[in-house]
């Protein structure tokens, strides 16, 4: 029987490492994804304009200006002179947002009572436009604490632990390892089987003495060990070339994504099951895909999702394990937290690899 | 200027590097049906598709109809009828709608369309089933109306990549009848083929191998030097494959082939026939003139005949006889949903004996196949190989079969030596067994200057050979082989039955299937197979002796075949009537 496997997984490591086009597929396309990815799909809000209506005069409204102008998201600022033009600006896209203090702003302040300046943010772009919410919160509880008292008694010291600089790159980096390596454990299983379909190979299998159990240990293996070694490269070019650190165990790291691909593979054999062509199979690996990246917390926190989504989550081998990545990357993540998130996996793959099977049995009768 | 077509000095390389056409120089004239004979991978499409001006070539210019297809293809596709192998029939539409949209496309309309509508349904055939959806058509139909959407504004030049292929026999001569009524002084045909039978009927032949055109002008002349050197050995005794096998070991002799219970030889040119005592193939035996056939010339072509021994038989030892069959099929049923692919099949085979699957595309045969091996399970009934049940024992049952599929099914990225590997590595072979069988089966395909190469990279015939290698490695009782050589060339085949023959003899068991009459001649006994039933079962001249009458006392298997199919529907039209 390990024979008969051994036979299996040289011939599979052989027939991608081969072909030059397979090999292509697996080394370059992922850095690229990982490049651009980590440089493009950044959701840190910079390079914004900030356009300024301030009809007020006085002292404490300039200083208001000032702050906003200084404040680190807004790179350009336009000086309206008229309301008029702020629903213009707003619409055409000029600025995400307009600072709109009326001529009484000084005088209220001056007098005691409240003071009211208007902050219109485009609510298109609504993941900058509440970022830059937060800072305008910001701006105005500072203010109102040093005119109140002129001498500040309480100041609030924000740190960002494990990103004191609050580097987007570091929390998307180590969600990429973790999309990357599912890419590539999906389609390396899913199109095996279907490819051999497709040249008539497969058949070639079910009339040998092999097992179905066999013949999927002997697709599972290998994709096991690309998916391992895959996962390795995507890490080193995350520390090497993109700067992230990497703080947790590698051990740690490796067995875990051990379990977790064993989870992907179990879903790209059903899927591979279920495919007669590659085309299919590249079909039925995105179905998965997208879901799974969505509902794993990389874009939204699942804590943000309704609760019967949040459940839903629960079956997700991706939403664990981007935690573990992320925590092993920008943290020492226990070992035992690392447990608590690699047994729900090794549950999800227990299921997948048996559904596989009995789909793949099945599908031979 | 009587061509329509003039070839000259063609070239023609893929993107990849693959050479597909070298130095083609050819002429086409109307009123006449061109052959485009070949095997696979000889370069019929690639030129069918230079002459559409589709592709264009490296170097040498191809004119058609006086139009450079360089310069002025675009005009060609008005003149131009073209059925490529796969005939874009859109199955979901019904006959009609699919002649309309060609129609359509081509531009044709009006009162000239609805003409054109009558003239190719009733030439076709097709009338009765103008309402079918095209998916629904039997393998011939669709090919009918395949050619009837390429004929719907009558063309100048028609070409037919394959139209025969896979088609059952009637289909096939219904096909043939209705291109040559179509043929007059206005129109060309190139029917493209890799049956060597239809070259013969064809007035002019373009003969391609390996992107070399070997030949142009009519098969006779082909044929003729071979007169005289092609001869029947009848009324034998004894063992025809032994009798064979010796036989070209004969200096004098080229070539020969097993058909039916006689054998056919060919002479090498200018030797003398041999003694028929020599041939010690008993003493009733007599030798007997025969026409020459365009395989004989295409056989001389190439070189020669096949080797006259199996090495892979000779390293066997006979295995010891078993009484009782060795493949069983019982009452074997396979239904897809309303469709039934096979109905109550029954057959078995004895040890050490050919058995054949004939039938057309579509007919059952690899339904049939495919649950004697296990890739199947039988809706009901039951199938047995070397005595273990497919269902109870499937393991064992695997572990004695050998198995060859159509297209060669080795793994292309891997070498020769991997594939060898692999595959005995899957058969259990361990150690130094395993060692052993591997290099036996590379001394004994000559596999060796080939080890490092990628199985897809393979010359066709030696791609045959790894195949049948990778299938024996582990010595099986029984061999599976579907349609093992369509589409190589005759040299390619013959070598194959020679290991085949010679496997037999050592006690082998055989279950092929085929579409080629040919290969039909070498077994023991055929099954004909059609609609998913066994129209008869018995040895290739027993089938013929039933359709033997004093108008044709020399039936062709082909021929056989197409009576007995009539016959049978007469049948079902009494018993329906």
């Amino acid at each position: 029987m390990f024979g008969r496997i051994h036979a299996l997984l040289i011939k599979e490591l052989l027939a991608i490492l081969r072909d030059r086009k397979s090999r292509f597929i697996l080394i370059v396309p992922p850095l690229v994804q990982l490049l651009v990815f980590s440089f493009a799909a950044t959701q840190e809000v910079n390079n914004l304009t900030l356009a300024v209506l301030n009809l007020d005069r006085g002292r404490p409204a300039w200083q208001l200006e000032q702050r906003f102008s200084a404040a680190s998201p807004f790179r350009r600022i336009i000086r309206l002179q008229h309301p008029s033009q702020v629903a213009a600006t707003l619409e055409g896209q000029q600025a995400l947002a307009v600072l709109w203090i009326p001529a009484d702003f000084s005088v209220n302040l001056a007098t005691g009572r409240p003071a009211r300046a208007g902050f219109l943010l485009d609510g298109r772009r609504t993941n900058a436009a509440q970022i830059v919410q937060g800072y305008a919160r910001r701006i105005m509880t500072e203010l109102a604490l040093e005119d109140s008292r002129r001498q500040p008694a309480v100041a609030l010291e924000v740190r960002h632990w494990f990103n004191p600089n609050l580097e987007f790159r570091w929390f998307t980096v180590p969600s990429l390892v973790c999309i990357l390596t599912t890419l590539i454990g999906l389609l390396v299983t899913g199109l095996s089987v279907a490819r051999e379909r497709e040249m008539g190979t497969f058949d070639q299998l079910l009339v040998s003495p092999l097992q179905p159990l066999e013949i999927l240990a002997g697709k599972a293996l290998p994709a096991l060990l690309v998916g391992v070694a895959e996962g390795s490269l995507i890490v080193l070019a995350a520390v090497l070339l993109l700067g992230v650190p990497f703080n947790g165990s590698v051990l740690l790291l490796y067995g875990s994504m051990t379990v977790f691909l064993a989870a992907i593979i179990g879903v790209g054999l059903f899927i591979s099951s279920l495919s007669m062509t590659q085309q299919q199979a590249v079909l039925g690996a995105f179905l998965f895909m997208v879901p799974a990246v969505i509902l794993s917390g990389y874009a939204s926190p699942i804590e943000n999702m309704p609760d019967w989504l949040q459940s839903l989550t629960l079956a997700n081998p991706l939403r664990y394990f981007m935690i573990i990545v992320r925590g092993l990357f920008l943290k020492e993540l226990p070992a035992a937290r690392v447990w608590s998130q690699t047994w729900p996996m090794g549950v999800i793959a227990l299921v997948t690899l048996s559904a596989a099977t009995w789909l793949f049995r099945r599908r031979l009768a | 200027m009587n061509e329509v077509v003039s070839v000259e000095g063609v070239h023609f390389t893929f993107p990849g590097g693959t050479k597909a056409l070298a130095e083609v120089t050819a002429t086409i004239r109307p009123g006449r049906i061109t052959g485009l004979v070949g095997p696979d991978g000889a370069g019929k499409t690639t030129l069918l598709r230079l002459l559409a001006g589709l592709l264009l070539p490296d170097a040498g210019c191809i004119r058609v109809l006086e139009l450079d297809t360089r310069a002025e293809g675009r005009r060609l596709s008005e003149l131009l009828g073209y059925m490529p192998q796969k005939f874009g029939l859109y199955e979901d539409l019904s006959v009609r709608q699919n002649l309309q949209l060609y129609a359509d496309l081509r531009g044709v309309t009006g009162a000239e369309r609805d003409a054109a509508f009558g003239r190719l349904l009733a030439f076709s055939g097709l009338e009765p089933f103008r309402q079918r959806l095209a998916g629904q058509l039997s393998g011939g139909m669709k090919q009918k109306l395949g050619l009837a959407c390429a004929l719907i504004r009558k063309p100048r030049l028609l070409l037919l990549d394959e139209p025969s292929v896979g088609v059952d026999p009637i289909s096939r001569r219904e096909l043939w009848r209705m291109v040559q009524e179509l043929v007059d002084d206005s129109l060309a045909v190139v029917w493209s083929t890799a049956y060597l039978d239809e070259a013969e009927r064809c007035a002019e032949v373009l003969l391609l191998n390996e992107g070399h055109l070997l030949h142009a002008g009519p098969p006779a002349e082909l044929t003729r030097p071979l007169q005289g050197r092609c001869l029947l050995l009848r009324d034998l005794t004894g063992n025809r494959r032994r009798i064979l096998s010796r036989a070209l070991g004969r200096p004098e002799i080229q070539d020969g082939q097993v058909l039916g219970r006689d054998l056919r030889l060919v002479l090498r040119a200018d030797a003398a026939p041999p003694a028929v005592a020599d041939l010690d193939a008993g003493s009733g035996a007599r030798l007997e003139e025969a026409p020459p056939r365009f395989e004989d010339a295409f056989v001389e072509l190439l070189g020669g005949g096949p080797p006259s021994v199996s090495a892979l038989a000779e390293g066997r030892p006979v295995s010891t006889p078993v009484a009782g069959a060795m493949v069983e099929a019982d009452r074997l049923t396979r239904r897809f949903g309303d469709f039934v692919a096979a109905r109550e099949v029954s057959f078995s085979i004895r040890a050490g004996e050919i058995f054949g699957l004939l039938g057309p595309n579509g007919a059952g045969k690899s339904t049939t196949f495919k649950m004697l091996c296990g890739l199947l399970r039988p809706t009901s009934g039951s199938g047995r190989v070397a005595g273990y049940d497919l269902q109870r024992a499937p393991g064992q049952a695997r572990s004695r079969l050998g198995y060859m599929a159509q297209k060669f099914s080795l793994y292309g990225d891997l070498s020769a030596k991997q594939n060898l590997a692999f595959f005995s590595g899957v058969y259990g072979l361990t150690g130094g067994r395993r060692r052993q069988a591997v290099e036996d089966m590379i001394d004994t395909f000559h596999l060796g200057p080939h080890l490092r190469t990628s199985a897809r990279e393979l010359p066709l015939g030696f791609k045959q050979r790894l195949a049948l290698a990778c299938a024996m490695l582990h010595r099986p009782s029984v061999l599976f082989l579907d349609e093992p050589t369509a589409g190589v060339d005759p040299l390619i085949r013959r070598e194959f039955w020679t290991h085949i023959n010679g496997l037999v003899e050592k006690g082998v068991t055989v279950l092929v299937t085929t579409h080629f009459m040919d290969e039909a001649e070498y077994c023991h006994r055929i099954a004909l197979i059609h609609q998913g039933r066994v129209m008869a079962t018995d040895t290739p001249d027993g089938l013929k002796d039933r359709v033997r009458s004093s108008q044709r006392p020399e039936p062709t298997l082909e021929e056989a075949f197409i009576e007995l199919l009539q016959r049978s529907w007469q049948e079902q039209e009494e018993v329906v009537g």
